[in-house]
């Protein structure tokens, strides 16, 4: 590790002079410039796809810049992950970049393995991964499996990673947005505590509030140009949401009415079992009115996944009964809830969510291809796709608004626009959305919640998993806890506030 | 038959089945290091198929059955490489270039053959009786086995081997940790060659003779027992143990009524159809497995 004094003292650890990334039809990146000094911490901000990932991606080497230079401490970067890495720079990526099959320690000694040259030394690994843990009170089994691990687990073993590696320079790319806030606040302390010990953190973030309370300057960037970059404490959220979208943001729409439907989807005493052959789900039970949002509050990892699962038929419960309407879902196929009008935005969007190699008007009538109007007979017709892919698209804003573009080169947000619009556009009896606006900026997280709160009073049934609380309270007519597999609690709206559900959360019962 | 009747039987279908069985290991190691790097490998076939025959050349000329060995192993890691940069670096589709190495290892050990024998397809190997034998069996036999828990400690408890396997699994992972995972991928394959021309030379030792494309489908079948195997050297081990036996039980049977012995030529693809299907428990190949390494 260098210590920023003994480099130079003039230098900045982050600078981009005119960086300009151009993809096909998309110009990420337009002539960007931002410097990051020593010791700071760094927000960048803007809407999705505004070229946020993009320019990290060319910091960390694994892009190549068409124009500009890149300096790291002072030396230029030129695409060479391995080599920015070891001059010290650390990326935690939107997407979690862990081998699922390996452990904590696997992973984290991954290239920069410790003992001699031939042998692995696993113990010795484990040992430094357990104490690099503690020292940053980032508690993990360094022998446990990734696949087992929570996701906010997962996040703490990249930082693990980073900081293994004795990066100086860290980059975090929408850290917060699969955390609850209990881990959020964790994350900012750690995030802290790192900063004292003379590290540089650049971090990327859709929550407004977050950049306030833990930045020290933030950088805007729109449609691949900075707009701003300004001193935390010359700023406000006001201002910042004005520069990133460029017009004013209304207040989100909210609630009304009561909910008077009838229970349409009803689970009883549901049981599942994981692939690693744990209780997944233990005795679950709830009902969901026509017309309601239930929210499903929770640390990820308690068998919201599983739950989301056995709602959709792709995973078979063990036990118990899920009704839908006045039907028994007894030995369904997947097939069969989605004719029964079930929809689902799923958790992973990458991998249940869209179909990457896939256009986008692909993925946007992937459910729905089989019918009229989308096919005649055997034969689909391109021209109704096309026409139902063009609407979409302006409805949700998807950027770039092109049907024939591939969902692999979408960014984050724009790729949850495609599921969110898709299962919307299904015109659902019961919706099944987790994590519906995770990785959104702030136009479409309000654009999503509306379209949750239309679907609603269209008399819809849905149920609402989330790690956000506040988009839980926003949104949810009653809000039901799960912890461990059982409902710990469930609330009627008026009665529920963040720290009710925090302690329910951690598993007290009601 | 009496009860010596019976243990005779039994000793003899035993220690034939380790013949059938020794270049099925040796190639589904091979294997098995190249597909655990995520690159396909049905070029086996035709990397068995070169080694054989440049095996067979080599010892026949010098009167030295290791200098064949060692022949084999070299011409197996060098068209190995072909198709290690065929599919790593040209990212073509694996399938097509392994079955590309094999379509041209046929055609070339005929050709090769017919120069080195003035015209004939196959040649008989006077070296044969100068074989060493360890007790019953060729060295390549004891080998073969020792091969095993050695490939084991280099795929998992060694640092390249760790890089290895996470090649195959999430190379885009690997390669913002630093590993070079088109290096990686190529010498995951090189060696997968030399251990399949390793298994190649000791058909025309066992047989003492060459004969155009004597590997018939044995590196498909080596491939079969990596599946079988569910991609664990310890897995393949028995697998070839498997196959061999039902290899071995076929030739013995031939010619007694009863089994025709198309039934046990049957088994390994049978079985590896069964292992693909899940019946037998899940088979889970690398997740990166066929997929070349995407830069942009
Ligand atoms: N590999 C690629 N090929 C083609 N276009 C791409 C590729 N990667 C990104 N883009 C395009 O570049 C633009 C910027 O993408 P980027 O991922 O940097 O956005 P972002 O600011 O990180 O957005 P988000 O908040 O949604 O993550 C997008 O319009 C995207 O479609
Ligand atoms: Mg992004």
């Amino acid at each position: 590790m260098t210590e920023p004094s003994t480099t130079n003292p003039t230098a900045l650890a982050v600078e981009m002079r005119r960086v300009t990334k151009q993809f096909p039809g998309v110009l990420a990146n337009d002539c960007i410039n931002l410097q990051v000094a020593y010791g700071e911490i760094h927000a960048i901000i803007g809407e999705n796809g505004a070229g946020k990932s993009t320019l990290m991606s060319v910091l960390s080497g694994l892009l190549k810049a068409d124009e500009g230079e890149v300096l790291l401490k002072g030396h230029p970067v030129r695409g060479r992950p391995h080599l920015v890495s070891r001059r010290g720079l650390g990326m935690v990526y939107q997407h979690f970049m862990l081998v699922p099959n390996f452990t904590v320690a696997e992973n984290v000694i991954l290239g920069n393995e410790p003992g001699d040259r031939v042998h692995l030394d696993l113990r010795a690994a484990e040992e430094a991964v357990r104490r690099l843990g503690q020292d940053y009170g980032l508690n993990l089994d360094p022998a446990a499996r990734i696949e087992d691990l929570s996701v906010g687990e997962q996040q703490r073993v990249e930082i693990l990673k980073v900081l293994y590696r004795g990066s100086d320079v860290i980059v975090l790319d929408e850290p917060t947005q699969v955390l609850t806030l209990q881990e959020k606040n964790e994350l900012f302390e750690t995030l802290r505590c790192l900063v004292r010990d003379g590290r540089t953190i650049i971090f990327i973030t859709h929550h407004l509030e977050e950049v306030m309370a833990l930045s020290d300057r933030v950088t805007v960037l729109r449609r691949g140009r900075v707009v701003a970059s300004l001193a935390i404490q010359d700023t406000d959220i006001a201002t910042l949401a004005q520069l990133m979208v460029g017009r004013e943001i209304g207040p989100g729409e909210k609630r009304t009415g009561d909910v008077t439907g009838d229970v349409v989807l009803e689970v009883s005493d549901l049981t599942a079992v994981s692939e690693r052959g744990l209780q997944a789900l233990d005795g679950v039970s709830f009902g969901v009115r026509g017309g309601e949002i239930l929210g499903l509050a929770g640390v990820e990892g308690n068998g919201q996944r599983e739950l989301v699962e056995t709602l959709t038929g792709l995973r078979i419960p063990s036990g118990g009964e899920i009704r839908i309407g006045d039907q028994s879902t007894h030995g369904w196929s997947p097939r069969q809830f989605l004719e029964a009008g079930v929809a689902v935005i799923p958790e992973n969007r990458r991998v249940r969510g869209v179909v990457e190699p896939f256009t986008i008007a692909e993925n946007l009538v992937l459910g729905r291809h089989w019918k009229r109007p989308f096919s005649k007979g055997w034969v689909l017709d391109l021209g109704a796709m096309e026409a139902e892919a063009k609407s979409l698209i302006s409805d949700f804003g998807i950027v770039p608004p092109d049907p024939e573009i591939l969902v692999r080169t979408l960014s984050g947000g724009n790729q949850q626009r495609v599921v969110v619009a898709r299962e919307l556009a299904k015109k659902p009896v019961v919706l099944i959305a987790a994590h519906p606006t995770r990785g959104l900026d702030i136009a479409g997280r309000q654009f999503a919640h509306s379209c949750l709160l239309r679907e609603r009073s269209l008399g819809a049934a849905i149920l609402l998993v989330s790690s956000d609380l506040e988009e839980i309270l926003d949104l949810g007519d009653r809000i039901a806890v799960i912890f461990e597999g059982r409902i710990t609690g469930i609330l009627p709206r008026e009665e529920a506030s963040e720290g009710k559900l925090g302690l329910l959360m951690v598993g007290a019962r009601r | 038959m009496g009860d010596s009747g019976v243990a005779l039987f039994f000793m003899t279908l035993l220690v034939s089945t380790l013949r059938k069985a020794t270049p099925l290991i040796l190639a589904s190691l091979g294997g098995f290091f190249s597909e655990k790097s995520g690159v396909v490998n049905i070029a086996l076939e035709g990397i068995m198929l070169f080694g054989a025959f440049v095996g067979a050349v080599v010892a026949q000329t010098t009167q030295n059955p290791w200098l064949g060995v060692l022949a084999a192993a070299g011409v197996g890691g060098a068209v190995a490489a072909i198709h290690a940069t065929a599919s790593i670096w040209f990212r073509a589709n694996q399938i097509v270039s392994g079955l590309g190495v094999n379509l041209l290892a046929v055609g070339a050990t005929i050709f090769l053959c017919e120069v080195y024998t003035g015209g004939q397809r196959s040649f008989m190997l006077s070296v044969s009786e100068k074989l060493p034998r360890w007790g019953p069996f060729l060295p390549l036999v004891y080998i073969a086995l020792l091969m095993v828990p050695v490939v084991y400690l280099m795929v998992y408890r060694t640092r390249q081997g760790l890089r290895l396997r996470a090649v195959g699994e999430h190379p885009e992972a690997a390669r913002t940790m630093g590993v070079d995972v088109q290096m990686t991928r190529f010498w995951a394959v090189v060696i997968s060659g030399v251990l399949a021309g390793v298994a190649g030379s000791f058909l025309p030792f066992f047989a003492g003779s060459f004969a155009k494309n004597m590997t018939n489908g044995l590196g498909y079948i080596a491939l079969g027992a990596l599946i079988f195997g569910r991609w664990t050297p310890w897995g393949a081990l028995a697998a070839s143990l498997l196959f061999g036996s039902a290899d071995a039980l076929q030739e013995m049977l031939q010619g007694r009524g009863g089994v025709p012995s198309q039934f046990f030529q049957m088994v390994p693809y049978v079985l590896t159809m069964v292992a693909l299907a899940g019946i037998v428990g899940r088979a889970i190949p690398p997740r990166a497995l066929g997929i070349p390494l995407r830069k942009e």
